[in-house]
């Protein structure tokens, strides 16, 4: 038996991770660990505290600093067609499935600002699948999805947008869907008239409906083993017989639970797909 | 399962990195117990090839670690462009998106002290050749937990700058030559 004894730090972050939960019903008590220590580090010296259980106390009685502490515990990072090999599959391999359907299920979760939403959005105009399809966009973070349902984006993020746009195999230009002033761009109005934004947590709440494709790209890296077999666990119930399931290029389903009730369907793109049920 | 190894090593470099790694890793024998953690600097856009050019010149396992990737004894585990590697504990690695530390991801700050974190004194750590200052910090965490902590000599490194800046926060690193870390690590195991 190697000795162990719990640090005083790591006390400190699980009884703040469980005040959160009692409180205000934001789960993190399954995130995982390395990455949320890392956070939480950062969030007690930038907001000025001595000791993670100084910003405890504080956030458990002042609920305005709740908005502040959550924007270091979800990580927002993400671009327009990020890996444009993947919405390349998407395009060649998926959509060519999906046109079969008289109506389709999008779900993007984890959504962020909404980066992969639009993306989406317009991929399915340009294949002629946008108008039989609602997508639905979840996030844990408020501040998020308002961001996300805005579909403003600063103007020196359009190039490298743009770029993997091209680089996904896009039939239009990607300056028909956004209009630019004072150094911000504006996402056309119409992309999100078939989005459904939705505070939806994956730790908490329950199955989402018949799904046909589930994008969920780098958001169950933030989650331990198991709450990611839980997720895995949702999405696979929340999928249509053969629906899609995109994960990040990083991540994989061979070290979960639910492994055998997907097959690879692009290996490389990490795009799967749920077998019969 | 195999039981989770007691020690581990864990490696940062940058420039000069594929050199330097090329005579540390090649020269450790397929019963080596520990898992090597290593994170190089690489641009984020592309696919790297490290993982691959290693696994043909090794005795030891080598892969790219995806997400949740378990621990096992004899084998090098690379970072993959674009994330951070973390150990989340001593069976499992975690990559993350967090925004970049000194302009880089991977960051071996990150990794390091993640390792400090979870392996405590139980964990070497080396610092080789590189053009800029991450790794310094982790090293220093790691030291300060009670790891081991080996610098490359600046004087035979391609780029002097990393194991310099970690010189200079760890003055008590042990420095040596790339034939001499090989040496230690193989007898370390």
């Amino acid at each position: 038996m190697i000795e162990t004894f719990e640090k005083i730090e790591d006390i400190e972050i699980r009884l703040l991770l469980e005040a959160l939960y009692v409180r205000y019903h934001y789960d993190f008590r399954n995130y995982a660990m390395g990455s949320i220590k890392r956070r939480l580090r950062q969030a007690r010296e930038q907001m000025g505290f001595a000791t993670i259980s100084a910003l405890q106390e504080r956030v458990l009685h002042d609920e305005t600093m709740l908005p502040r502490l959550l924007d270091y515990l979800t990580v927002q990072v993400s671009e327009m067609f990020r890996d444009p090999s993947y919405f390349r599959a998407i395009r060649e391999k998926v959509v060519p499935h999906l046109k079969t359907y008289p109506s389709l299920k999008v779900w993007i979760a984890g959504c962020s600002c909404g980066e992969e939403v639009y993306s989406l959005a317009i991929l399915f105009r340009e294949e002629g699948l946008e108008d039989r399809t609602i997508f639905y966009a979840t996030d844990i973070n408020q501040d998020a999805l308002r961001a996300a349902e805005a579909g403003v984006y600063d103007l020196d993020r359009i190039q490298l947008f743009t770029e993997n746009h091209r680089k996904s195999g896009g039939k239009s230009s990607l300056s028909d869907y956004y209009h630019a002033s004072y150094g911000r761009v504006s996402f056309d109005r119409s992309l999100r008239e078939r989005v459904v934004f939705s505070d939806h947590s994956l730790v908490t709440d329950a199955v989402f409906g018949e799904m046909h494709l589930i994008s969920c790209r780098n958001v169950m890296i933030y989650f331990d083993r198991p709450l990611q077999d839980r997720a895995v666990g949702l999405f696979s119930d929340s999928l249509a017989r053969k629906g899609f399931f995109g994960i990040g290029s990083k991540e994989s389903l061979r070290f979960s639970a639910h492994a055998e009730e997907f097959k690879e369907f692009v290996r490389e793109e990490k795009i799967y797909q749920r077998l019969g049920k | 399962m195999t039981p989770a190894s007691p020690r581990a090593i864990v490696i940062g470099a940058s420039a000069g990195a594929l050199e330097a790694l090329s005579v540390i890793l090649p020269s450790l024998p397929h019963d080596f117990r520990s898992p090597i953690i290593i994170v190089v600097h690489i641009p984020p856009d592309k696919r790297s090839v490290l993982a691959e050019l290693f696994r043909a010149k090794c005795k030891i396992q080598v892969i790219e670690v995806e997400d949740k990737e378990p621990l096992r004894p004899a084998t090098a585990y690379f970072a993959p462009p674009d994330y951070h590697l973390l150990i989340e504990d001593r069976e499992t690695l975690g990559l993350t998106c967090e925004e970049p530390v000194l302009f880089s991801r991977p960051s071996i700050d990150v990794m390091f002290e993640s390792a400090a974190d979870i392996y405590g004194r139980d964990v070497t750590a080396v610092l080789l050749t590189g053009a800029n200052q991450d790794g310094a910090k982790g090293l220093l965490a790691i030291a300060e937990a009670g790891g081991e902590v080996i610098l490359q000599d600046p004087g035979g490194a391609f780029a002097a700058a990393m194991p310099e800046a970690g010189l200079k926060l760890c003055p008590d690193a042990t420095v040596m030559s790339l034939d001499g870390i090989s040496e230690h690590l193989r007898r370390i195991g």
